[in-house]
């Protein structure tokens, strides 16, 4: 099976995508959603909460597992996906567009440390 | 409430719930006093409250006598438990418990109020005192704890009592090492008495890799915890160097009693070099599951480990038994002596037993298991194993072969864990089940074997109930019964 993985995005190997457009909008890969199954709870941090890159920045609940979701950049919070707390299945259905969770305020605007479009689907294949 | 047609009621295969079956009738209408009762005079009873906050009735739910017994009637006859049939939960271990067990808890002698004196109370003091000692020789303990009330509290408790150790001893400890293929309870266990977690890996045959574990201890190693044999059934060979290794560190070897069964008799994990462990009663000898009610889960320890034990512990002094609070306890864990009447039932079982019998039930739990693994067709990718076994699904999804096994009129074995196989179908029979018995469940696994996938995913088509769909349930869960109206 073969996964929408998009070239204008940066990854984690913990497969948040981030997308940057002056904030940094993050969600969850194709491949992700797909390997938690049907989504059915997303814990968010609040607007202006502050991150660093890999920090613990909220929990997916599928009906499989439960995961920690990882901040792939450092700053604030500038916006969260509040239609997720009604409509969790977005995440599956949507994982790049409707499914969005933050946008960040980074305190850098480089997102090199990150994974390429490239080097994330080697990872995944 | 909706009123449904009772044909169409008949042809479905759920049970409504009894407020639906309900008229609904104000107290007044429904309870009229026998005349008698009533006296000669009327009283009023004046509300201290305002009017506007007292209704003249409550409005309550009537079903009929007649109705009610047989709904609940219904709904036993729609339930499936150890009772009923094959129960071969892989880990859980949900097994029939003997009824002798539960008639000597049920004697009216046997409920003793806890706050009688401790010279009213010697027969039950007497039972826990001889409980304690058979379950030290037993684990190849020194001391015995029945304190805690399940299984996971017993983990609890002895990591309570490990973290004690170290600190009486100044040695500030950060780490519990946990075998990634651990039940679940370890990780939270360790977690909770404020350890970070040490998570490892399994070699290729399934075992403590001994190479990893070398890595991971350390000064800060406080305990490693292990269940032998461990969740695949595989007995860990090298558990004398594990023992040693743990011990050169400083750290304590913790034995998950959750796979004793297979051992009874046998071996003990004193003798392995085992430091501190639980015993998961309901698994190892017969009583109630804990997850459902009143459980029990005593904790053994090493003579330096004794000093530490929950408040209070049982000894014998002279020809008396009595409380005492061992010296540097770690205080209280529960009310009381614990769950008395599961230890008591616990206490039955090993007597009614005796050596030879245990014996017999460790010996029965690892043939069963194995007889079992012979007659399936599913692949079982780990062994030689004790009591248990974990097969593959292979290409199916587990869950779904569980889902089909169902219509066999069996409840089908632990999925999707541990993770080391893929599609997980983790299986104890235990020993309480017979070859007949055996046989069926046998029947079951290839029946969902050689299911096609659509039956697969249609599965269980034979039971009360139908496929739950998990998602909606999750997604919107209707907790009152008002929500099925909506």
């Amino acid at each position: 099976m073969s996964f929408e993985i998009r070239d204008d995005c940066r990854y984690r190997e913990s497969h948040e995508w981030a997308h940057p457009n002056g904030v940094v909008r993050v969600g969850i890969t194709d491949f992700a959603q797909d390997e938690l199954g049907d989504v059915v709870f997303v814990e968010l941090p609040r607007e202006g909460d502050t991150l660093s890159q890999g920090e613990e920045f909220g929990v997916i609940e599928s009906i499989k597992a439960v995961s920690d979701l990882y901040a792939p950049v450092s700053g604030e919070v500038a916006a969260v996906n509040e239609r997720l707390f009604d409509e969790p299945e977005l995440v599956n259905e949507s994982p790049f567009e409707d499914g969005w969770m933050l946008e960040i305020e980074p305190d850098d605007p480089d997102l090199d440390t990150l994974l390429s479009a490239g080097e994330y689907r080697d990872q995944t294949e | 409430m909706s009123q449904q047609d009772p044909v169409e009621r008949a042809s479905e295969d759920e049970e409504p719930l009894h407020f639906e079956q309900a008229s609904w009738q104000t107290s007044e209408e429904t309870y009229e006093p026998l005349l008698s009762e009533k006296g000669t005079s009327e009283v009023t009873v004046e509300s201290p409250l305002p009017d506007d906050l007292t209704r003249d009735s409550v409005e309550l739910p009537e079903v009929e006598e007649p109705e009610l017994a047989r709904h609940y009637t219904r709904l036993s006859e729609m339930n499936y438990g150890v009772e009923s049939g094959p129960f071969p939960l892989g880990s859980c271990t949900m097994k029939y418990n003997p009824k002798f067990t539960e008639d000597l808890a049920a004697r009216p002698d046997a409920s003793v109020h806890p706050d009688r004196s401790e010279q009213a109370s010697q027969g039950t003091l007497q039972v826990l005192h001889e409980l304690q000692g058979y379950l030290a020789d037993i684990g190849g303990m020194d001391a015995v704890t029945l304190q805690p009330p399940a299984g996971a509290a017993g983990e609890f408790t002895g990591i309570l009592i490990a973290k004690a150790y170290h600190e009486a001893n100044g040695d500030d400890r950060s780490e519990v090492i946990v075998p990634e293929s651990a039940h679940g309870t370890n990780f939270a266990s360790a977690a909770m008495a404020g350890y970070d977690v040490v998570s490892l890996p399994s070699d290729e045959n399934g075992r403590v890799d001994t190479e990893a574990l070398d890595a991971a201890l350390s000064e800060e190693t406080a305990a490693l915890m292990l269940t032998n044999p461990n969740t695949l059934g595989l007995f860990e060979r090298d558990i004398e160097e594990i023992a040693d290794m743990v011990h050169d560190v400083g750290g304590l070897l913790y034995y998950d009693g959750a796979n004793l069964n297979a051992l009874l008799g046998r071996a003990r994990p004193g003798d392995m070099g085992f430091d501190v462990m639980h015993y998961n009663v309901h698994k190892t000898f017969a009583t109630p599951h804990g997850g459902g009610g009143p459980g029990a889960g005593p904790v053994g320890v090493v003579e330096e480990l004794r000093e530490f034990l929950p408040d209070p512990h049982i000894r014998e002094e002279g020809d008396t038994y009595e409380r005492y609070t061992p010296e540097r306890t770690i205080g209280k864990v529960h009310g009381y002596d614990g769950n008395w009447l599961v230890l008591l039932k616990a206490h039955a079982y090993i007597t009614r037993l005796g050596d030879s019998g245990l014996t017999d039930a460790s010996a029965k739990a690892v043939l069963n298991a194995n007889y079992l693994a012979e007659q399936i067709d599913y692949e079982i990718p780990f062994g030689p194993f004790h009591h248990e076994f974990v097969a593959s699904a292979g290409e199916q999804d587990a869950a779904d072969a569980a889902k089909r096994m169902l219509d066999f009129g069996v409840h089908p074995p632990t999925t999707k864990w541990p993770e080391i196989v893929p599609e997980a179908l983790m299986t104890e029979p235990t020993e309480i089940e017979s070859k007949r018995t055996l046989d069926q469940l046998a029947a079951a696994f290839d029946a969902a074997k050689s299911s096609s996938g659509e039956t697969l995913a249609d599965a269980p088509n034979r039971t009360a109930v139908g496929r739950i769909d998990q998602t909606e349930a999750a997604r919107n869960p209707r907790l009152s019964w008002q929500a099925l109206d909506e």
